[in-house]
């Protein structure tokens, strides 16, 4: 096995394209736990942190980029995109633990592709895009279409994500996550639930999206879930409508961690106290 | 907000202090040399294929590639050790069969569980060891497997062992029965009955450090073998009886141990790495992984428990009939023994029968947890308490107040208990403010009793003076619980001398008298003892050396504030320290130097109450632990930071159990949760400090009252758990865990 340490997005290019082998890293807090495990054998391990623009996270047009190798509690020091978007943020340090999430990225988290990641709901909520390179030069992508399957990603070969690109915030606007796990820290989601809404001056919701990991293959987007709380102040009927929607389009496993009827059961909870908060929190932003 | 009391009735100069332990700074620094930190020059490293199949037959096995590849020294079966019949030795607590011992560090015939070893490789790296595995061929015939208790004692389940049981082939390993009057028809004429079918699932002791040891045989037949145990002697005895060696030939050295809760009072590793030695002429170094560890390696067992309990209206408990089943893995293991012998052991009930049987099933074999079998037994007696106290609206401690046993009352044994103090242990839960204290809404508050027997055993301790007057204590118990600096204390407290001046260590197998394993709760009592009485011996040899350079008789010394002072008449000597008189050792008689080797049978069992209130999520079914004060009758508290660490970490323990620990297994038979992400003991976030409040009633034939305080707290937390969330919840649970799923999955079916 080599590793390598590439400093410009080419010459990462080039390593992962020149091997079906190769395996991009940034964090390694999946990678090295599996290859240890002997569940993965890479030939080649790319090491992407040091690339300038894979690391940190930065204002640009309006909204914010965030480099794919960026460490999770990196993210807590950056004080605008705490204030913008409070759920990715909060999401991406339930990872492990602060040890962990010292080296954890949530590049790491979206590409080890796992249903249950608790930063890809809120990236995904959020209307986050990565940014992908490739042999072919970058692409645009949105979030919930890199996700393929469990451990599955839509990338090609040669292809890493290097940044996030977060939108432009509104007055009014507010994201939220939260998570269903047994203990209180040091767990994987049975559920999880982003929710990132918009309100008028009146506190009328005007946009919603709503995602939820660990219920389905991959996190899902649940369009009508969102839609449930537009043209509404949060009152119970909506909330009411948005958890039924949840329900609706879970699709989850009977396993060590949650039974199907439990995680249905706990996507609406979840998203209505998520739900709230976003709501809250965007009333503040007014 | 925390609370760490103590009722105290002695006082001493350093037994009840808290000085700072004399293992703590290698400890805290990382320099303590735990299992896997032992290196040998030239040691090869062993690695051990084990078994993907729940239940299968071993057809062949061929490990003529492994062998050839460079770098692999030996290769060992189970074939490489002596054959021995089903014999039973004197090695833990309720002994170990040598050749079921043998088939659990490697199979013989057949594989009883996933994970199971078959074939260990000793190689010049842990990378070689590792490809070596891959290329040993071993065919099996897969057979059916069971997991579960009631499915394994189905007529049509798969038998694992054709001879455990006396009425014909099944998986029932044992029966037991103990009764006393006529229960049925006293629970007929109860005016209350609880009733209850209560599950526990296994849980694994959940050390931190995994099993790992150095072996290294030499030509001539001596071994020495270095690793982490509970017991040096435990892991001598076993070792040479499964290879076939003599005692005397094989010295085994105790390093750190990171924790063991009864899961290492027995071997694993030891034997694999001795025969991998003998047949490479290297060391072998070997080391499980946490993946092995919780595939392999004893988890306590699961139980099944029936139980009807009945009182009078005035809460007489009058009847009660327990039926117990454990579940206690692919060998007979820690099983419902204890379990018969403390369900109902803490009470006066007139009648009652207590049944339990082991049931073996393709998990890996069970092994002695902390109070083994006593927290499941007591978890279904203390609910169906619980149960009764509400259906008379009668206080729960009070309930028990009327019906705890006491000092004089017959015990399991026959014999009349002593001073215990199960009911200054009652008053002091009563008393507490924990007790009285307002709940918030959707809390609950539970109660629990337990109790546990510990154990006597024998012990050997040796105290040797320095020139300088500094002691070292030596003993043959590994410390896992703060017995060196309990031993440093005692010794001190004795000599009357700072316990800077003591160094307590822990001697290899050929350096001190033969010390049953740390376990029973048992060292601080027993061990304790024996170095009581040899600091005891050591005062008397040092008034006997101030005599004679005194040139009085020894009756005329007093040994007083660590000096001797004289006596005799018209004599004005100054007295002389333990520095001086040691200084002149070689002009008074020689070293000054005592072993003593005690055997106590009067350990006494020791008694808990613990208050836990929770806090129920009902929409999501999560239980969060809001206040939790562990009561403890602890005899004389040696040190009394160490004593609350017992009962804080015992509560820790039983709570997970309660909430969410558990084995999960596939449906292949194979473990699904072998690691610590899945397997959920509690995190630090998840608990809140539990509060201690030690009850001192001292051990009268004890020299300084210590009663055994390590496995008792891990009694009571299951059924305080299960009564406070029953309390939040407005309805019984009988199963654990207790995980969000099933408390949600409960409350929904109630409506």
């Amino acid at each position: 096995m080599s590793y390598h340490s590439p400093t410009s997005v080419d010459q990462a290019v080039e390593l992962l394209a020149s091997r079906d082998d190769a395996r991009p890293m940034s964090g390694g807090t999946d990678l090295l736990v599996q290859m240890r495990s002997g569940r993965l054998k890479p030939g080649a391990i790319v090491d992407i942190k040091g690339i300038d623009r894979a690391v940190g996270s930065r204002a640009q047009d309006g909204g914010f980029v965030i480099g794919a190798a960026t460490p999770c509690t990196e993210l807590l020091d950056d004080a605008a995109l705490c204030a913008a978007w409070p759920g990715v943020v909060e999401a991406a340090n339930l990872i492990g633990s602060v040890q962990v999430r010292n080296r954890a990225t949530i590049g790491g988290n979206l590409c080890n592709a796992s249903p249950a990641a608790d930063s890809v709901p809120a990236l995904i909520a959020a209307g986050a895009r990565a940014v992908v390179a490739g042999p072919q030069g970058e692409r645009i992508v949105a979030v919930e279409d890199l996700l393929a399957g469990p451990g599955w990603t839509t990338l090609g070969k040669g292809e890493f994500v290097l940044e996030f690109i977060l939108p432009v915030r509104e007055p009014g606007s507010a994201d939220a996550y939260l998570r269903s796990i047994p203990r209180t820290e040091m767990d994987i989601a049975v559920v999880g639930a982003g929710i990132n809404l918009s309100c008028d001056a009146s506190g009328t919701i005007t946009a919603a999206r709503v995602a939820l990991g660990a219920v389905a293959p991959t996190a899902l987007l649940v369009p009508d879930a969102g839609a449930a709380l537009i043209g509404s102040k949060l009152d119970e009927a909506a909330l009411t409508a948005m958890g039924e929607a949840a329900k609706a389009a879970c699709r989850p496993i009977d396993d060590k961690r949650g039974t199907i009827d439990y995680r249905i059961a706990m996507s609406a909870v979840y998203a209505r106290r998520a739900a709230v908060i976003a709501y809250n929190r965007s009333r503040e932003t007014l | 907000m925390t609370k760490q009391d103590q009722i105290a009735t002695t006082e001493h100069r350093i037994v009840g202090t808290r000085p700072v332990r004399p293992d703590g700074a290698d400890k805290v620094t990382g320099k303590a040399v735990y299992g896997a930190d032992f290196y040998l020059p030239g040691m090869l490293r062993g690695a051990i294929l084990r078994s993907p199949h729940a239940h299968a037959r071993i057809v062949s096995i061929d490990t003529r590639k492994a062998e050839a590849l460079a770098g692999v020294k030996a290769v060992a079966t189970n074939a490489d050790f002596p054959r021995v019949e089903m014999d039973e030795i004197d090695a833990g607590e309720a002994g170990i069969n040598v050749d079921r011992a043998a088939q659990m560090c490697l199979a013989r015939d057949k594989v009883f569980y996933e994970g199971q070893p078959v074939v260990a490789v000793a190689a010049t790296s842990p990378e070689i060891a590792t490809a070596a595995l891959d290329l040993i061929e071993v065919r099996y015939e897969v057979l059916p497997h069971v997991i579960e208790i009631a499915d394994a004692m189905r007529s049509d389940a798969p038998v694992l062992h054709d001879d455990l049981d006396a009425k014909g082939p099944s998986n029932i390993a044992a029966r037991l029965d103990s009764s006393t009057g006529d229960a049925e028809a006293a629970l007929a004429t109860a005016d209350v009955v609880a009733t209850g079918r209560y599950t526990t699932q296994a849980v694994h002791q959940g050390y931190i450090e995994p099993q790992a040891c150095v072996a290294s045989v030499s030509g001539d037949g001596q071994a020495q073998l270095w690793c982490s145990s509970q017991g040096a002697f435990m892991v001598r005895s076993v070792v040479a009886a499964i290879t076939g060696m003599n005692l005397a030939d094989l010295r085994v050295t105790p390093l750190e141990i990171g924790g063991g809760f009864g899961g290492k009072t027995t071997v694993y590793l030891e034997p694999v790495a001795t025969i991998l030695s003998k047949k490479s002429g290297r060391p072998v170094k070997m080391v499980l992984s946490r993946d092995e560890v919780f595939r392999s390696t004893g988890p306590g067992p699961g139980a099944e428990i029936d139980i009807r309990l009945g009182a009078t209206k005035d809460g007489i408990l009058t009847a009660a009939i327990v039926d117990m089943r454990y579940q206690v893995g692919a060998f007979p293991g820690a099983g419902a023994g204890a379990g018969v012998m403390h369900a109902l052991g803490g009470y006066r009930i007139e009648h009652k029968r207590v049944t339990g049987c082991d049931v073996v099933s393709n998990m890996p074999s069970t092994h002695a947890y902390r109070a083994p079998s006593a927290p499941q037994a007591e978890f279904a007696v203390e609910c169906a308490i619980d149960d009764i106290a509400r259906q008379l609206g009668m206080d729960p401690i009070a309930l028990r107040e009327k019906n705890a046993v006491r000092a004089g009352d017959t015990s399991f044994s026959g014999t009349p208990h002593g001073q215990i103090a199960f009911m200054e242990t009652l008053a002091a839960a009563k008393g507490h403010d924990h007790y009285s204290a307002p709940l918030g809404p959707n809390q609950g508050r539970g109660i629990a009793a337990g109790w546990w027997v510990n154990h006597g055993g024998e012990s050997t301790a040796m105290i040797s003076i320095a020139e300088d007057g500094t002691a070292v204590v030596a003993t043959g118990n590994p410390d896992i619980g703060g017995s060196r600096a309990s031993m440093a204390m005692m010794a001190a407290e004795v000599l009357q001398i700072p316990m800077v001046k003591v160094r307590p260590i822990v001697a290899d197998t050929a350096s001190i008298g033969f010390s049953m394993l740390t376990g029973g709760s048992r060292t601080t009592f027993a061990t304790g003892k024996a170095v009581s009485e040899a600091a005891a011996e050591v005062v008397e040899i040092l008034k006997a050396r101030a005599a004679m350079i005194w040139g009085v008789d020894a009756s005329r010394v007093e040994w007083r504030d660590g000096e001797a002072h004289c006596l005799a008449d018209g004599r004005d000597e100054a007295p002389l320290g333990i520095k001086e008189i040691a200084s002149k050792a070689s002009k008074t008689g020689g070293p000054i130097s005592v072993e003593k080797s005690v055997y106590p049978h009067d350990a006494m069992p020791t008694y808990a109450v613990h208050i836990c209130d929770v806090e129920l999520d009902p929409e999501t079914g999560h239980v969060g632990v809001t206040r939790y004060t562990a009561i403890q009758d602890v005899g004389r508290a040696v040190h009394p930071s160490y004593v609350e660490g017992q009962a804080q970490g015992g509560a820790v323990q039983g709570i997970g159990w309660a909430l969410n620990e558990a084995y999960t297994f596939n449906k292949e038979g194979r473990v699904d949760n072998a690691g610590f992400l899945d397997y959920r003991m509690p995190v630090a976030s998840d608990l809140p400090m539990i509060d201690t409040l030690l009850v001192e009633i001292p051990h009268p034939t004890h020299p300084f009252g210590v009663k055994g305080v390590g496995e008792v707290p891990i009694v009571p937390p299951l059924a305080a758990v299960a009564n406070a969330v029953s309390a939040a919840a407005g309805m019984r649970m009988f199963d654990l865990p207790m995980t969000p799923a099933r408390i949600h999955a409960a409350l929904n079916a109630a409506g």
